[in-house]
């Protein structure tokens, strides 16, 4: 303590001081901006992946958005989606896309996930964008579920319902089901806004926002119905059916039992 | 004589030494109640009514009807923290603090469906069969009002716990308020002390759950079985049945035994679903806010068509100077529903007068009988249906991957479009089945067997009617439509009256024209002459038949033919 | 008892007169048929059979009471049980409910299953009697009334009778009246439709995430991006408040498009914008009933309202594009204050919320 004490007053230690705090500020500034983290994360890529992914990128994916992904009339331009762009759609199975459609449907997965990341590095290699994001920010450990269901609610319940079940969006489109969405795909999915969906910035929800979101989701995805059966956790609509169908079929069948002459 | 009823007796003579009571007593316990699956519908949603009397007040124990904001620190861990008012808190109490709260709540809420279910399906038996013609209008109104406050007691109690559904349903609630011509703005001021949501409603709200509503339920429940008990119950048309007798078990001890027992299977049921199935997650919804939403946030059934009516009215409104006038709400949610309710409780009076029919009836129509009122009430049902499917329009176009634009414009055309369908429909069918009663009546039932007559004539056999089926068809009335009148008078002035009395006779023969005509006992005598002499012949060709088929029956066992010089007539 | 009678049997025994089996329709009805004898009617050990099942399903349900009682002393509320189907749900719950209804069902049960099987099933007949009362009695009725009527002068009186009416018609105006407090309007307190025209945004409100209560700077919010969000001093005007009014009006959404996309605005010139760098803010509160929107479909600038499927197109004044909506999402104004963060640059200019009837001359 005295010897913490007596260097606080050498004159270096200001200096010492500020330096050490600029960085920490820098540091937890990368941490949270999205621009930056982005980048960051994005050089992880090695070459081998980057050229791998160029191939399998114009096989499957270059007929509809170019060879250098620059996009055409019936696709959008990869330049500036970023490496989260592709590990969302191609992990989740909406790409590639059988027909082109207002919504991509969600269908059997065909890259291996060394493929996909092949194809993540190519698309992050054009131009920087949002990126997959590290192990240790899906790590939600230390999250808050609590502050998870009021982000969630806040932000998400409106399309995906309180349940994660998703809803009706217009014509003909919808928000899906978020039963099966891994934490990579529900990070990858805010950061990129696929289809209808609206990005959430990593500086508007912070990635501990996120965290907390992710485990929200993952504590829907759990089943827990303290009360029993969820009914599918679509709300007043499945009690009224069961109400009407088995519930009063079942005390129907008494009663008729009731009124049934004896043998 | 056993001890236990010895002692009844004695506590009878009792009773009646204080009160004079044995007369009552005497005919009470006699009281004969004709046994019908359909007659335990209202049985139902009385017994919901007292399980939702006694699951409730357990709840008021714990729960806190108010809107006070605190942050709860309770057992459920994902709203550890998390802001919400006292009325939801103790919600979460009530559901995971108290041992059986979740139970109690669960058997509430599921006892609030049943209730409403079973007073819905009892009021289309009643009126399917006609139960509500004279005398027992006033029982119908009485119905009719019951269903309304259940509906709104409904409504006031899925709304206390202050949870992100029902807080929603609230905030439409109050748009639709809002939207009350004149008075709107200020009678949401006064329901919500000032503007929405404020800290009173829900304390309001309670009183008005716990206390207003279901009082006046209880005294319009105790006059609705008085009326019963006084007037008697109905009856289907069956054998040794009349409109002057009553044919079933007395109260002591059938109907006694098997009304009391079936409380307590209702009780059982609702207790077993409330075990096993989740109603109301209130903790999944989240507590209330204003700025938070779910999708596919629907009412409970009852409330659904309302809500559907809402989301396919266009989106009018009328801006007149400084004032506006929100048809897109005030239409469906007040203008229809007040119609409706309306229309509903005036339906017998309107039927009495187009069709003229004062007589007392106390055998129940079957519902062919009536085909204009049949396919009245499955109109009803098929627009009611409409609307309840609109109300559901979002989870209808995720569950079946359509466009939710398409599925609203869809119903916004078939909400007019389909009910009328669904009545030419119906009719058609009662008359056809009237119809097929009148053959039947005459001919006895088709057995689908054709026989071919050894003159190589083919005929369909027609079996004897039983003497139950002939009775039930027997049991109706044939109700002849007003006389058209003159419009003018013997010298030639047109009568004042004559423009009503001649819209009633319209509406008479739209109600009753088409009626087919029950054969006259001579018909029906002669008919059955004939066909006992059909039967006889026919008889005659089976027993041939069957004579040839036990004949060829080795055929199937052993490639010998044989037998063809047996009797064709053994058996 | 004289008004029963047994069918199938004659009815001369039981002074039931056989000539009221008549049809409404005149005919005669159809005589009821014989009563069939049940197993147990005739069967002593059927009988006993029908009685141990009855007996057993008490005893049963008595046994399920008892169940009941353990459940609730030995299982911990906070127990859960997984289930195949339904998943994780309380232990306490299930065993108490199945407990309980199963005794209730089986106490139910038994009662029916008494009374069909060992109770007569006789079908007995009981003569209604006409509702309305003799032709003699209702006169009589009748004329007592208007006797009472006639003495007490309320027919000949006429001023007695009209102030009666007329204080009795105005009686229930207190019981009405004493009804206006239940909004307790202080004496300064601004009308209804002022109260629901204004929110708490001003000139040079920050903007900040609902929730997290963060301060936006333009470059935060990506193209196609959203953000919930309320006004900064939102958190300290509930404190004050202890309700959620404030939150009721004020809560807004942030999208962001290109410039390009924009077709329209609600206002502002090119000196002041009322968007920042494609920014625009909108109510959250939908103009239909209320219910808060943030279903923002970024690719068709589409807002939907899940409630009631009222749709805006965002890129053009937020106007009404489908559904029961009539009035467009109103849009607050923005600008970036001196630390470049997101403010308001008043509060909107339109009401926000459901239509009122007085919404033209707020």
């Amino acid at each position: 303590m005295n010897s913490m004490a007596a260097r606080r007053r050498h004159p270096a230690t200001l200096v010492v001081m500020l330096l050490l705090g600029l960085l920490a500020t820098g540091a937890i500034y990368a941490a949270v901006d999205s621009g930056t983290s982005a980048q960051a994360a994005d050089q992880k890529w090695s070459e081998t992946q980057v050229e791998t992914g160029k191939k399998l990128f114009a096989e499957g994916c270059s007929s509809c958005h170019g060879l250098g992904g620059q996009g055409s009339s019936i696709a959008p331009t990869l330049i500036g989606a970023g490496s989260a762009a592709v590990d969302f759609q191609v992990s989740t199975g909406r790409m590639p896309l059988a027909a082109p459609g207002s919504q991509a449907p969600v269908k059997g997965v065909i890259y291996s996930q060394a493929e996909i990341d092949a194809m993540a590095a190519w698309v992050a290699s054009l131009a920087p964008g949002p990126a997959v994001p590290s192990d240790a920010m899906l790590d939600t450990s230390k999250a808050d579920l609590a502050m998870g269901g009021e982000l969630f609610r806040t932000n998400c319940a409106q399309c995906h319902s309180f349940a994660g079940k998703g809803g009706a969006l217009s014509d003909g489109t919808a928000a899906p089901t978020l039963m099966n969405a891994t934490p990579r795909q529900i990070y990858t999915a805010m950061v990129t806004g696929p289809a209808s969906m609206p990005v959430f910035s990593n500086a508007t929800l912070t990635i501990e926002d996120k965290q907390s979101i992710i485990k929200w989701i993952s504590s829907l995805q759990a089943n827990d119905n303290p009360g029993g059966l969820s009914l599918s956790r679509l709300g007043p609509v499945t009690e009224g059916l069961f109400v009407w169908v088995i519930g009063l079929g079942a005390l129907i069948i008494v009663a008729i039992w009731i009124g049934v002459k004896a043998k | 004589m056993s001890a236990v009823v010895k002692a009844g007796g004695a506590l009878a003579e009792y009773t009646d030494e204080r009160l004079g009571i044995a007369p009552f007593m005497k005919r009470s316990l006699n009281k004969v109640f004709p046994d019908h699956w359909s007659f335990m519908l209202g049985e139902i949603a009385l017994y919901s009514f007292i399980i939702l009397l006694l699951s409730g007040t357990y709840l008021t124990l714990w729960f806190k009807p108010s809107m006070t904001e605190i942050v709860y620190n309770g057992s459920y861990v994902p709203l550890d923290g998390v802001k919400m008012s006292e009325a939801y808190a103790s919600t979460l109490n009530i559901s995971f603090d108290v041992r059986g709260g979740l139970l109690m709540r669960q058997i509430h809420h599921w006892a609030a469906l049943f209730f409403l279910v079973a007073m819905t399906v009892h009021m289309l038996r009643v009126f399917f069969t006609g139960a509500f013609r004279k005398p027992r209008e006033l029982n119908w109104v009485m119905g009719a009002g019951l269903l309304t406050l259940g509906i709104l007691e409904g409504f006031a109690g899925y709304s206390l716990p202050d949870d992100l559904l029902s807080g929603t349903g609230l905030r439409i609630a109050e748009g639709i308020v809002l939207a009350i011509p004149i008075l709107g703005t200020w009678l949401s001021f006064l329901l919500f002390n000032g503007e929405f949501p404020g800290l009173d409603f829900i304390p309001r709200l309670y009183t008005v759950h716990v206390l207003l509503i279901p009082g006046i339920i209880l005294a319009l429940v105790t006059v609705h079985l008085m009326l019963v008990w006084h007037q008697k119950h109905t009856q289907y048309p069956g054998p040794g049945r009349t409109e002057k007798n009553v044919v079933g078990f007395p109260l002591l001890p059938v109907y006694m035994a098997k009304a009391g027992g079936f409380f307590f299977v209702v009780f059982g049921v609702t207790t077993l679903m409330a075990a096993i199935i989740t109603i109301n997650p209130i903790w999944a919804f989240g507590p209330y806010t204003p700025d938070q939403v779910s999708a596919g946030s629907q009412p409970d059934w009852y409330m659904g068509w309302l809500d559907g009516a809402v989301r396919i009215t266009p989106n009018w409104e009328w801006n007149i100077g400084n004032y506006s006038i929100s048809w897109n709400i005030f239409l469906p949610a007040v203008v229809l529903a007040g119609a409706i309710f309306t229309a509903l409780g005036a339906y017998p009076f309107i039927e009495r007068w187009a069709t003229g029919d004062n007589r007392e009836h106390h055998i129940l129509d079957r519902p062919r009988n009536a085909p204009t009122r049949t396919a009245l009430g499955v109109m009803a049902i098929g627009f009611y249906g409409m609307l309840w499917i609109s109300g559901g329009n979002d989870i209808i176009a995720t569950t079946f991957d359509l466009s939710i634009n398409t599925i609203t414009y869809v119903l916004r055309v078939a909400v007019f479009v389909v009910p009328p369908i669904i009545f030419i429909i119906t009719k058609r069918i009662c008359l056809s089945l009237q119809r097929r009663d009148h053959d039947k009546l005459l001919h006895g039932i088709e057995s689908g067997n054709i026989l071919r007559t050894p003159e190589g004539e083919f005929i369909e056999i027609h079996l004897p009617l039983g003497d139950k089926e002939k009775a039930k068809i027997l049991g109706k009335v044939d109700h002849v439509p007003i006389a058209l009148e003159s419009g003018v008078d013997e010298n030639g002035v047109a009568n004042p009256k004559g423009r009503t009395a001649r819209l009633r006779a319209k509406f008479s023969h739209w109600f009753y024209g088409d009626n087919v005509y029950l054969p006259t006992a001579a018909e029906i005598e002669a008919a059955e002459a004939h066909a006992a002499h059909d039967y006889h012949e026919q008889h005659a060709v089976i027993d041939d038949f069957r004579g040839l088929e036990i004949t060829s029956e080795p055929v199937l066992h052993s490639p010998a033919i044989g037998g063809h010089e047996s009797n064709p007539h053994q058996h | 008892m004289s008004d029963i009678a047994t069918p199938g049997t004659t009815a001369d025994e039981h002074g039931h007169d056989l000539g009221d089996l008549e049809l409404p329709n005149g005919r005669p009805a159809p005589a009821p048929l014989p009563h069939e004898p049940r197993r147990a009617d005739v069967d002593p050990k059927a009988a006993r059979r029908a009685e141990r099942q009855v007996s057993t399903m008490f005893i049963v349900a008595s046994l399920l009471v008892l169940a009941f009682l353990a459940a609730y002393i030995g299982i911990d509320k906070n127990v859960v049980i997984a289930l195949p189907v339904i998943g994780t749900m309380s232990a306490s719950n299930l065993a108490l409910g199945l407990t309980l209804g199963l005794a209730l069902f089986l106490i139910g049960a038994g009662a029916i299953h008494w009374a069909k099987k060992l109770m007569p099933d006789i079908e007995v007949v009981q003569e209604r009697h006409i509702l309305e009362s003799s032709p003699t009695d209702r006169e009589e009725a009748i004329s007592v009334f208007q006797a009472g009527a006639t003495e007490s002068g309320f027919g000949s009186r006429k001023i007695i009778r009209r102030s009666l009416i007329t204080s009795l018609v105005l009686l229930p105006l207190p019981l009405v009246i004493i009804l206006r407090d239940m909004w307790v309007t202080p004496s300064d307190s601004p009308s209804p439709n002022e109260l629901l025209s204004e929110t708490i945004w001003t000139e040079g409100e920050r903007i900040v995430t609902d929730g997290s209560y963060r301060p936006i700077r333009p470059e935060d919010i990506p193209v196609g991006g959203l953000v919930n969000v309320v006004p900064a001093s939102l958190e300290k005007v509930e404190e004050a408040e202890g309700t959620l009014n404030a939150r009721a009006k004020a809560a807004s959404i942030l999208v962001r498009m290109t410039p390009a996309e924009i077709r329209s605005q609600q206002g502002g010139s090119a000196e002041e914008p009322w968007d920042v760098q494609g920014i625009l803010a909108f109510s959250k509160i939908c103009t239909h009933v209320g219910c808060p929107i943030s279903l923002y479909q970024q690719r068709t600038h589409q807002l939907l309202c899940p409630c009631h499927q009222s749709t805006f197109d965002l890129a053009d004044s937020a106007k009404v594009v489908f559904g029961p909506a009539a009035r467009r999402m109103p849009q607050l104004p923005i600008t970036v204050d001196s630390e470049g963060y997101l403010v308001a640059r008043s509060d909107f200019q339109e009401h926000v919320g459901p239509s009122f009837w007085e919404q033209g001359a707020s």
